[in-house]
């Protein structure tokens, strides 16, 4: 027998009987973050290569949704705060043993650019207003500045989209308090399910096959590599100590089995890629099909490991 | 100067008056609690033992709240004592999660509350709370740096643990068992 209770009471709101501090919120977040990502990632080293005209679907369609998901990711972010006045002071320094300062900064960096990005299309987007003169007429101007910079905009885009992905991730692997989340394979995994994400939404926007082919083969290897880094995270966890073996079975016959196992990994990993390898040999399906399970496999991923980490810990 | 606490199983009898105590000098909102006691029971009938132990922050020297902490409002004070600069802090519960003995709480304030080693009474020369209330003289408070205090002779005379060093926080609460 070896029990353990608190005798003086305690029952401290989102602290007991377990941590339910973080909620759908920073789920959502984390995820749109890396969709964001994804996207992001994608027009920017397609833009580099000089493709422009090819991929339009991943460098001018769904650039679009960036700002946006972006801004909602950040009000949710904002929400889940509970001293939301002082949010200022994550801006007043740069603490780098702080995934969480630092990841703010990168995304006070990647949202302006996101939007800059998609302003600098403007005048594609909306070809028939009259650009030189009117009220737009200042618009246009600085439309024109974006674009004369956007190869610089790419550039910075490359590594802080990659770093904006993979803080994702870091965010939570830094908590050693949290053993499920404490595995360090955790942000190269984040990054490459939202780059999942992203190449998903491409070929939802995309109009021209070539580009929908060639990100859908991107897609496909993101899954298979998704799948590997998912069996070593749990290869990980069970090679760690106690209280790491105790956490893998949250996800590993415990209460978040089927959410994990079922709509994560089965639903959003692996019935998306086959129905992607029959795609490539010719089988048509509607293509919102894999596109949507994979983005909410993504989502739901989030879901778990916010939910299930806060499950798991070193004492009692 | 090292402040850390020592708190001796073998005296304990659970009676919750540290908790009460810091629950009264330092104001905490009703339902909440800095500090708790933890009842351990081990072995098998008839040869069961009990350890008592009253619990709260361990003051880490390496905190994992205050290197989580992104606006620094989690920070190390005089002694090494861990607290929020409440002005500084966004609520955003990255300590709160970083904590393996998740001894934090959000205040109803909106910022992030924890136990203090009573500063402000440290600051006046005096024990924190709960150890000054402690009816059987279980809690020893003093510096570590100092080879003459009462806590250093004790940790290095008696056989001690400490709560999850596995966690690599180094705290700074030593129970006596």
């Amino acid at each position: 027998m070896n029990e353990e209770i608190i005798i003086s009471g305690r029952m401290i709101p989102h602290v007991d009987p377990h941590l339910e501090l973080w909620h759908w919120p920073i789920s959502l977040y984390l995820f749109l973050g890396g969709l964001s990502a994804g996207i992001l990632f994608f027009a920017a080293l397609f833009t580099i290569l000089g493709k422009e005209k090819e991929f339009a679907g991943a460098i001018k369609r769904a650039t679009i949704v960036v700002p946006f998901a972006l801004g909602i990711g950040l009000i949710a972010l904002m929400y889940d705060l509970t001293h939301i006045m002082y949010v200022w002071q994550l801006y007043a320094t740069i603490r780098l043993e702080s995934p969480m300062s630092w990841g703010a900064w990168v995304l006070m960096l990647v949202t302006p650019l996101s939007a800059l990005w998609v302003l600098g299309y403007f005048k594609e987007y909306f070809p028939y207003w009259s650009w030189k003169t009117g009220f737009v007429k200042p618009l246009g101007i600085v439309i024109d500045w974006i674009n004369e910079y956007r190869m610089t905009i790419a550039w910075i885009l490359i590594p802080s989209t990659l770093l904006l992905g993979m803080y994702t991730g870091i965010l939570l692997s830094a908590f050693n308090a949290r053993p499920l989340w404490n595995t360090s394979v955790l942000g190269i995994l984040f990054l490459t399910s939202g780059l999942s994400s992203g190449a998903a939404v491409i070929i939802w926007v995309s109009q021209n096959h070539v580009e929908r082919k060639l990100f859908s083969q991107i897609d496909l290897s993101l899954i298979i590599i998704e799948l590997f880094l998912i069996a070593h995270m749990i290869i990980s966890l069970y090679a760690g100590p106690e209280v790491q073996n105790q956490a893998a079975q949250v996800i590993m016959g415990g209460q978040f089995t089927f959410q994990f196992f079922g709509v994560v990994v089965i639903l959003g990993l692996i019935v998306p890629g086959i129905l992607e390898v029959l795609e490539l040999k010719g089988f048509h399906f509607p293509v919102a099909i894999p596109v949507l399970l994979v983005l909410i496999g993504g989502l739901v991923f989030r879901f778990v490991m916010i939910d299930a980490g806060q499950l798991t810990r070193y004492l009692y | 100067m090292r402040y850390a606490m020592a708190i001796d199983t073998k005296k304990c009898v659970g009676c919750s008056d540290c908790v009460v105590a810091c629950q009264t000098e330092n104001n905490v909102p009703t339902g909440y609690c800095r500090d708790w006691v933890i009842e351990t029971v081990t072995g098998t009938y008839p040869d069961l033992a009990i350890e008592l132990r009253s619990e709260r922050c361990n003051h880490c020297a390496e905190a994992p709240c205050v290197s989580s902490c992104p606006t620094g409002a989690s920070q190390y004070g005089p002694g090494g004592i861990v607290f929020v600069e409440h002005d500084e802090c966004i609520g955003c519960g990255a300590c709160i999660e970083s904590c393996p003995y998740d001894a934090r709480y959000i205040h109803p304030d909106g910022y992030i509350d924890k136990c203090t080693f009573c500063m402000h009474r440290v600051e006046k020369g005096q024990d924190p709370a709960c150890v000054a209330v402690c009816p059987t003289n279980c809690m020893y408070f003093g510096d570590m740096d100092d080879p003459n205090s009462e806590i250093s002779k004790l940790v290095s005379t008696r056989k001690y643990k400490t709560l999850a060093p596995e966690a690599g926080t180094d705290p700074k609460i030593f129970y006596l068992i």
